[in-house]
């Protein structure tokens, strides 16, 4: 009995270092390109591609395939890769170098703007020239990866929660979206309509996580575009403004973040090993409400000054004047700001705080783009070079180099919690008009702690659960891991009516106090 | 109101989950000079956290549910001492150190230890239960050099024990005294489910099997046990869980009536005036009808700590835990139970509504009275259920053909879960056309 059973772990051991020797030659095999430039790029990615592909699957097979389904977190905090220890620095380091290559030094990559690229670039030319008709560039190359990531590391995932449907079910969603609507669709569509000028295709990617949706290049490229110009500036706008509230409002933002959204899906599926790093403290949060506001701020002051130049420059391209436009935004933060503190400010004090500041902010940018600006000049700066910044300082730097470079560091959804420009727009109506919610199951919390450890934006589960109280936190993006990992089955999420949604109660249930 | 009572000085033994209740609730509510002593940890933490931080899934500073300046911005003042001395006469603790401390009201919230049965050998190195902090920092000492180990008590310490020690490795045997795990609480087919889950995990459960002997090395350390049957289990380990018992021996020579536990009256009050006793360590004299006077779980802790506060804060209020709920997982399978489901039910007064899912690890058993069907209890294995719905059907004697309809309002499980309200409903006709019969 015992040796049949040492044999068959010898067994698996052996299997998962052959597995694991398969995948990372096949890395190798990919990284040498950037050493040797290949003679055939198709058989170096499609033998690449193979072996990493297979050396994962069947290391992920091996792993979780194994073992009865159930909660797969022994030994995470022993593991030098998943608890900040020496292998989580390195791949931090790596992912990091990786990111600052893609930015700024493509040629590291084999990039060549004015010529044939060589190198890992060159690699993907033949994929390129299939899904779009030109030679790969390095954001082909970073794009291909992701998707890769996510489709792997995907169906890792759903090994790993085998035993449980919503995680599968939610998994598959981002696994689609990412392959389809991130990836595939803008490609062909590219490849179809080689004449029209660059415009953003991937439908799922609203403003303002697409900060440049709204600029004037990229709104004078929609709106030359043809009917697929057209229709993908009226389908950003709707989604905007009806699409997204309506959707949060039924089941929190967790439509999008969790479901949808790409960096999202990256989180998810590959940042998934990492997710317990997130801080829970206090102070991290507190610094969490200001970020994610100020990045509010900045984003929306921005967008509305370029649109304010957009309609000064362009007075014919649009059905409004810049003055109307104005008169509009002012109208509408002025009912929001009215709505929230004549409503909400009770119950939901600091929250609302937090967002009437901001608005109050905004509003008095917009009024002041109004009456001291020129054509050009917002407020005496020049406001492409504000875009600028934020699309390098916070696109580029914050969600690539630090969001994803640091996964091992800071956990999966550093980005996500402190820079997306949409977790304030959804927090905020998630927190005050949406029908989602945790629910706390009465009594039953034993304050063990795991739901807030592997909660990967750093809310403090348990500070709720042990209270008997739900959790309505603008954070929350829906995983639904601290309700998979309770032991006592204690977390729900839910969409629900909005009385009694906040239940603040002196004593769990139990008591007959 | 009650902040304008006069200052007095609190004073807790013990920050496990009843004393720091009554602490919180204590200061929510009052302006009292409030002090936790602890000898074990200097801050609260989840005991029944313990076991994730052997498995890795958290490490210890996880199972604190608050930020260490917590207790400092609530005046709550935390001491480190261990107590050898209640003298009630001066209404001072006596400490290990030396030092004394004075109180004008006592909280006696010191929790329980492991119980050892006079097994020859259990007094050896490497023989332990599993309770306090170090008993977990002494099993991670011993555990670089256990290949084998074995545990005796089929009871939910043991069975933890078993899953810890399998999630970093260890060939474990599991000797349990009973037929079946656990099978005072759980009735055959749960705990039958349990036996077989316990196997397939690669544990050597056996069952109808005690503890003999324990053998010993050279170095004074186990290395195997005998059991009754003359079997000799080589085991470099030995976790005795067979139950705790209120950790009362620093009261034996103060003036406290003491039993098995603390002995306390409904209102939580000790014969000594100005002490009383909560949680695990308290021995209710008159136990609410139904319940056991020692009950060593989480929740009544938690309930004795909230009532508590309130007798303390000047609203003397008596200890009245609402309907018995628990809850637990057993490696995969989560267990929760509402209300009162009989081992061995007297047919007249209860019988029961079994439903268990053909293949997978899955029962609901809700237990009612024959005559008027209202509903008296539940026990579920892999499925979740909602307490407020529990807890509101018990209260209002909820007919069974009513919970039945309304059984998916009752469901916890996460969305797009399988359900299996038609199942169960089919079950309870068949069993009332049987009950009719």
């Amino acid at each position: 009995m015992g040796t049949l059973k040492s044999k068959i772990n010898i067994m698996i051991l052996t299997q998962k270092k052959g597995s694991l020797i398969l995948g990372s030659s096949g890395f190798l095999l990919l990284l040498s390109s950037l050493f040797f430039s290949p003679q055939d790029e198709l058989l170096l990615l499609v033998a690449s591609m193979l072996m990493m592909v297979s050396g994962s699957l069947l290391y992920f097979k091996k792993v979780y395939g194994s073992s009865l389904a159930g909660i797969k977190n022994d030994g995470v905090w022993f593991n030098a890769l998943t608890a900040e220890g020496i292998w989580g620095w390195a791949l931090g380091i790596a992912l990091t170098g990786f990111y600052v290559a893609i930015y700024w030094f493509p040629e590291v990559l084999g990039f060549n703007t004015n010529g044939t690229s060589t190198g890992l670039v060159q690699v993907f030319d033949p994929l390129s020239y299939a899904l779009n008709g030109n030679a790969a560039t390095q954001w082909f190359l970073y794009g291909t990866l992701y998707t890769t990531a996510i489709l792997l590391f995907g169906v890792k995932f759903i090994w790993k929660y085998r035993h449980n449907r919503y995680q599968i079910i939610r998994t598959l969603s981002v696994m689609f979206f990412q392959l389809c609507f991130a990836f595939l669709i803008p490609e062909i569509l590219g490849k179809l309509n080689p004449e029209t000028p660059y415009f953003a295709k991937d439908l799922k990617n609203m403003w303002p996580l697409n900060y440049y949706f709204l600029d004037q290049w990229h709104l004078k490229n929609m709106l030359n575009g043809g009917n697929l110009g057209l229709f993908f500036l009226t389908f950003g706008l709707a989604l905007m403004f009806i699409i997204s509230p309506i959707l949060t409002y039924l089941y929190g933002k967790r439509w999008y973040c969790s479901w949808v959204c790409g960096c999202g899906a990256l989180a998810e599926t590959a940042g998934d090993p990492f997710r317990q790093l997130s801080s829970k403290k206090i102070s991290v949060w507190k610094f969490e409400r200001w970020m994610i506001h100020v990045v509010l701020v900045f984003i929306s002051v921005t967008t509305i000054a370029v649109l304010w130049s957009f309609l000064s420059s362009n007075s014919t391209m649009s059905w409004f004047s810049r003055e109307q436009f104005i008169g509009g935004i002012v109208i509408f933060i002025l009912v929001v700001m009215a709505l929230l503190f004549f409503w909400k400010t009770g119950a939901l004090s600091k929250d609302a705080k937090y967002s009437l500041l901001s608005l109050g902010i905004i509003l008095i940018a917009v009024l002041s783009i109004q009456a001291f600006s020129g054509e050009k000049n917002i407020l005496f700066i020049n406001s492409y070079k504000l875009q600028k910044w934020y699309g390098f300082g916070v696109g580029a730097a914050f969600s690539g180099v630090l969001g994803v470079g640091f996964y091992p560091i800071l956990g999966s959804r550093v980005w996500c919690r402190f820079g997306c420009p949409m977790a304030a727009i959804l927090g905020l109506q998630q927190r005050l008009l949406s029908r989602f919610r945790i629910t706390t199951n009465g009594g039953q919390c034993i304050s063990c702690g795991n739901c807030s450890t592997y909660c990967e934006m750093g809310i403090d589960v348990r500070a709720y659960a042990q209270r008997g109280e739900n959790i309505v936190r603008s954070s929350c993006v829906g995983c639904g891991i601290c309700s998979a990992v309770c032991p006592r089955g204690v977390l729900k999420l839910e969409n629900d009516r909005l009385e009694n949604r906040i239940n603040s109660e002196n004593y769990p249930l139990g008591n007959t106090l | 109101m009650s902040k304008n009572t006069p200052k007095k000085s609190i004073v807790i033994i013990g920050n496990g989950i009843s004393g720091i209740t009554a602490a919180r609730h204590i200061r929510k509510q009052s302006d009292h000079t409030i002090t936790i002593i602890s000898e074990e940890t200097p801050y609260f933490f989840s005991r029944t956290a313990l076991m994730y931080v052997y498995m890795g899934h958290m490490r210890f500073e996880h199972t604190q549910p608050y930020e260490n300046d917590f207790w400092e911005k609530n005046k709550i003042n935390l001491r480190s001492e261990r107590v050898t001395q209640v003298v009630n006469k001066k209404q001072i603790l006596e400490f290990e150190t030396g030092a004394t401390l004075a109180y004008d009201i006592l909280i006696i919230a010191s929790g329980s230890k492991p119980n050892k049965l006079g097994w020859p050998g259990q007094d050896l190195k490497a023989v332990q239960g599993l309770y306090h902090k170090q008993d977990l920092d002494t099993l991670e000492s011993w555990s670089p050099t256990i290949q084998s180990a074995t545990l005796v008590g089929g009871g939910l310490i043991g069975i933890e024990l078993a899953e810890m020690l399998h999630s970093r490795g260890k060939k474990v045997h599991f000797l349990v005294r009973e037929s079946s795990f656990w099978n005072k609480v759980l009735p055959p087919e749960e705990s039958e489910m349990i036996n077989q889950h316990i196997r397939a995990h690669g544990i050597d459960l056996q069952l109808e099997t005690e503890l003999k002997a324990i053998e010993s090395n050279e170095e004074g350390r186990a290395k195997g046990v005998i059991t009754h049957k003359g079997d000799r289990i080589e085991s470099q380990w030995v976790g005795l869980t067979v139950g705790v018992t209120p950790n009362i021996d620093f009261l034996k020579n103060s003036d406290l009536a003491l039993g098995r536990g603390v002995k306390v009256n409904s209102y939580l009050e000790t014969n000594l005036p100005n002490i009383y006793a909560i949680g695990d360590c308290a021995e209710q004299m008159e136990p609410v009808s139904g319940r056991r006077s020692i009950e060593a779980v989480w929740y009544t802790g938690r309930m004795m700590g909230e009532t508590l506060a309130q007798t303390v804060v000047g609203n003397k209020t008596k200890y009245a835990p609402g309907h018995w709920f628990n809850s637990a997982k057993f490696f995969d399978i989560e267990y929760q139970t509402y209300g009162n489901v009989s081992i061995e039910p007297n047919p007249e007064e209860e019988h029961h509504l079994f439903w268990k899912h053909s293949n997978k690890n899955q029962s609901i058993r809700l237990s009612f009275n024959p005559t008027t069907l209202e509903l008296l209890g539940c026990i579920s294995m892999g499925i979740r259920l909602r307490h407020s719905i529990f807890d509101q059907w018990l209260t209002d004697k909820e007919p069974m053909d009513r919970v039945i309809q309304y059984f998916n309002q009752a469901n916890f499980d996460p969305e797009f879960y399988p359900t299996y309200e038609k199942e169960l409903s089919l079950e309870w006709e068949l069993s009332k056309a049987k009950l009719i019969l």
